[in-house]
């Protein structure tokens, strides 16, 4: 459809305008992660990497940041073999209660974080701990994968539509056995979906802090927990920006990454 | 059928097959000889592909046996069948190469590398696409994938090739210089195909037998000429080709016989010289034209009570005047022994209680 002239100028400036609200507070946040000023005049009086500096000594963000990486490396790991395993129940088979299934899995990504988080914060305290498991790193990591699940389900899924099934057909007929048809045809074929699949669920699980806070162990403590528990220290808050300054960083990479993959067709070059 | 005592190709016995309640093949028996060049025809949901994918091993019977060359493979699985199929939407590798994807059936039975770049090569050119082997599929047109699924399959050897629809999903001209290739192509080979079809012209030109399925059972078996000039049953004249059928008092009336009787169009002269020795005439009105090209067929109701299609070739005439007939009065004349007797529907005997339903 062709639009106006003006409802097209209109529409860029809507555009601009959206995009402008969401990205400049992240521009400034990067910006003032090299302000020299403690109370961040702006415009900035001077430049530093003080900050930067003092940022990378501060053991407890190190601490934290490791420990955000092993959640969600944790969390990823469960969600790639659940969330495919699911996928592929889903699309291959008919079954009583598939609709069913397909919607509770999909559930946890649209249930309120603290909900979830109650509820496992329940079940370990009353449940598990009196079996032996405390709350610990793997309670953050089990709260994480119940909703990094869906994106990998979703990945795998969509995946698989795309490619028909008589894929695998095809490759038993010309002679591959089950083991060979998964090495050579399935499994080259969702690798892409796998990758970025796990690329949104790493950064889901890095960046949750609600069901973290209820699922934590004592002594566990993630880069948004321990950014929140920092954040209303005075003197901590230009450590602080440089750590959201890197934690933007870090995240518009693993997502772009996943765009990119979940955009090239089956055929696609990765 | 060619001569001879040789076991066919394939051979099925009593095959049934049930989905749920719906019985989409309900007793089939056939024999493929060895290099026959075999179609099914008929329309969507007849069997035919449940058919083929019983064949393949990607169906397993409700009852009934598949024999390939005389064993015994229905509990077998695909890849322990020596037989190949090219796909409906051909289902190549989209992460291969051209030659990866026809490579592939060589790879998986462990032939080194060397050799197996030679057969794949060889393989590409009988299908002319040598020098495409390094493009992806997604690359390819419509007719190039088309060719490399038939390389694909070809590349093994098989000793029966199934083709789903193989030409379903390519335009008309594509199509028509396809059904040539295909033929020539199996001549060369010498390998059976068998292939799945609801174009009856299709089937006619390409192959050397037909198989007509009608709702989960064989129609009729025989050579083009035969299920075109003498169809087994009405379903048959009127799927492979036009149904131009004379009943009950029509019957009569025109050919003194009882019964039903098909005539195909190309058969009718249109008011040409009277009906001769040996002829029978019949006279109607026009009720419709429709001029295609080459021929031009008229929808005649005859006086006596029944509706004929006749096709005239277009050898003097032009669209205009062929246009002003409508409506008028003609005479058609055809020899009278091509009004050929169609058997009425067989009774269902046969039938056992469970497949009753279809035949409603």
């Amino acid at each position: 459809m062709t639009l106006s002239r003006s409802a097209r100028w209109l529409l860029r400036g809507a555009m601009a305008l959206g995009l402008a609200f969401i990205y400049l507070p992240l521009a400034i946040v990067l910006v003032n992660s090299f302000n020299a000023d403690r109370t961040f005049a702006w415009p900035p009086p001077r430049w530093t990497t003080e900050w930067w500096t003092r940022a990378w000594d501060n053991a407890g963000a190190r601490e934290a940041l490791w420990m955000s990486v092993k959640a969600g490396l944790g969390a990823t790991a469960i969600a790639l073999v659940l969330g495919s395993l699911v996928a592929f129940a889903v699309q291959r088979y008919r079954f009583f209660g598939r609709d069913t299934v397909s919607l509770l899995v999909l559930l946890p990504i649209a249930l309120p974080g603290i909900v979830t988080g109650i509820a496992l914060d329940t079940a370990f305290r009353s449940v598990m701990a009196p079996l032996g498991v405390e709350k610990g790193l793997f309670s953050v990591i089990v709260g994480h994968a119940t909703f990094c699940v869906v994106v990998v389900y979703n990945n795998v899924l969509a995946r698989l539509r795309r490619s028909g099934g008589n894929l695998q057909e095809a490759s038993a007929d010309l002679g591959a056995d089950g083991l060979q048809t998964f090495r050579y045809v399935t499994f080259p074929v969702l690798r892409s979906a796998l990758l970025a699949g796990a690329l949104l669920a790493f950064g889901l699980s890095f960046d949750e802090i609600i069901v973290t806070t209820f699922t934590a162990g004592p002594g566990v403590q993630t880069l948004p927990i321990w950014i929140f528990s920092n954040l209303f220290r005075p003197n901590q808050a230009p450590v602080i920006n440089v750590v959201a300054a890197v934690l933007i960083v870090a995240s518009v990479v693993p997502i772009y990454l996943a765009q990119r993959l979940s955009d090239t067709a089956t055929g696609g070059r990765l | 059928m060619p001569a001879g005592p040789a076991t066919p190709a394939v051979a099925l016995h009593g095959l049934r097959k049930s989905f749920g309640t719906v019985e989409a093949v309900a007793g089939v028996d056939l024999e493929i000889a060895d290099g026959e060049f075999f179609a099914m025809l008929g329309p969507s949901g007849s069997g035919k592909t449940t058919v083929l994918r019983m064949i393949a091993g990607f169906e397993s019977p409700t009852a009934g046996t598949v024999l390939l060359g005389g064993r015994d493979v229905t509990r077998l699985a695909p890849f322990e069948r020596d037989v190949n199929t090219v796909f409906q939407d051909y289902a190549l590798f989209p992460h291969m190469s051209v030659r990866q994807n026809v490579e592939y059936g060589l790879r998986v039975r462990k032939v080194g590398r060397a050799e197996r770049r030679r057969r794949a090569d060889e393989a590409l050119r009988s299908v002319r696409l040598e020098g495409l082997g390094d493009r992806r599929p997604a690359a390819l047109s419509g007719g190039q994938r088309q060719r490399v699924a038939l390389a694909r399959a070809l590349v093994i050897r098989p000793k029966v090739l199934l083709l789903d629809e193989p030409l379903g999903a390519l335009d008309l001209k594509l199509r028509e210089q396809m059904q040539v290739e295909l033929k020539a192509l199996q001549r060369e080979v010498g390998i059976t195909f068998v292939f799945v079809t609801h174009d009856q012209e299709e089937a006619l030109t390409m192959s050397d037998r037909v198989a007509v399925f009608d709702e989960g059972r064989i129609a009729q078996v025989g050579t083009p000429a035969e299920v075109y000039e003498r169809p087994a049953s009405p379903f048959v004249a009127g799927f492979v080709g036009t149904s131009n059928l004379l009943t009950g008092a029509a019957a009569r009336d025109l050919l003194g016989r009882d019964g039903t009787f098909s005539v195909r169009p190309e058969k009718i002269r249109l008011d040409g010289p009277p009906a001769g020795d040996g002829e029978t005439a019949a006279t109607g009105r026009v009720a419709e034209v429709v001029y295609a090209g080459p021929t031009t067929r008229f929808v005649v109701d005859l006086d006596a009570g029944a509706r004929l299609v006749v096709a005239q070739q277009n050898l003097a005439t032009s669209s205009a005047d062929v246009a002003a007939l409508r409506g008028t009065p003609v005479r058609l004349a055809w020899r009278t022994e091509h009004a050929v007797p169609v058997p009425d529907p067989v009774p269902p005997t046969q039938l056992s209680k469970e497949s009753a339903h279809a035949y409603r």
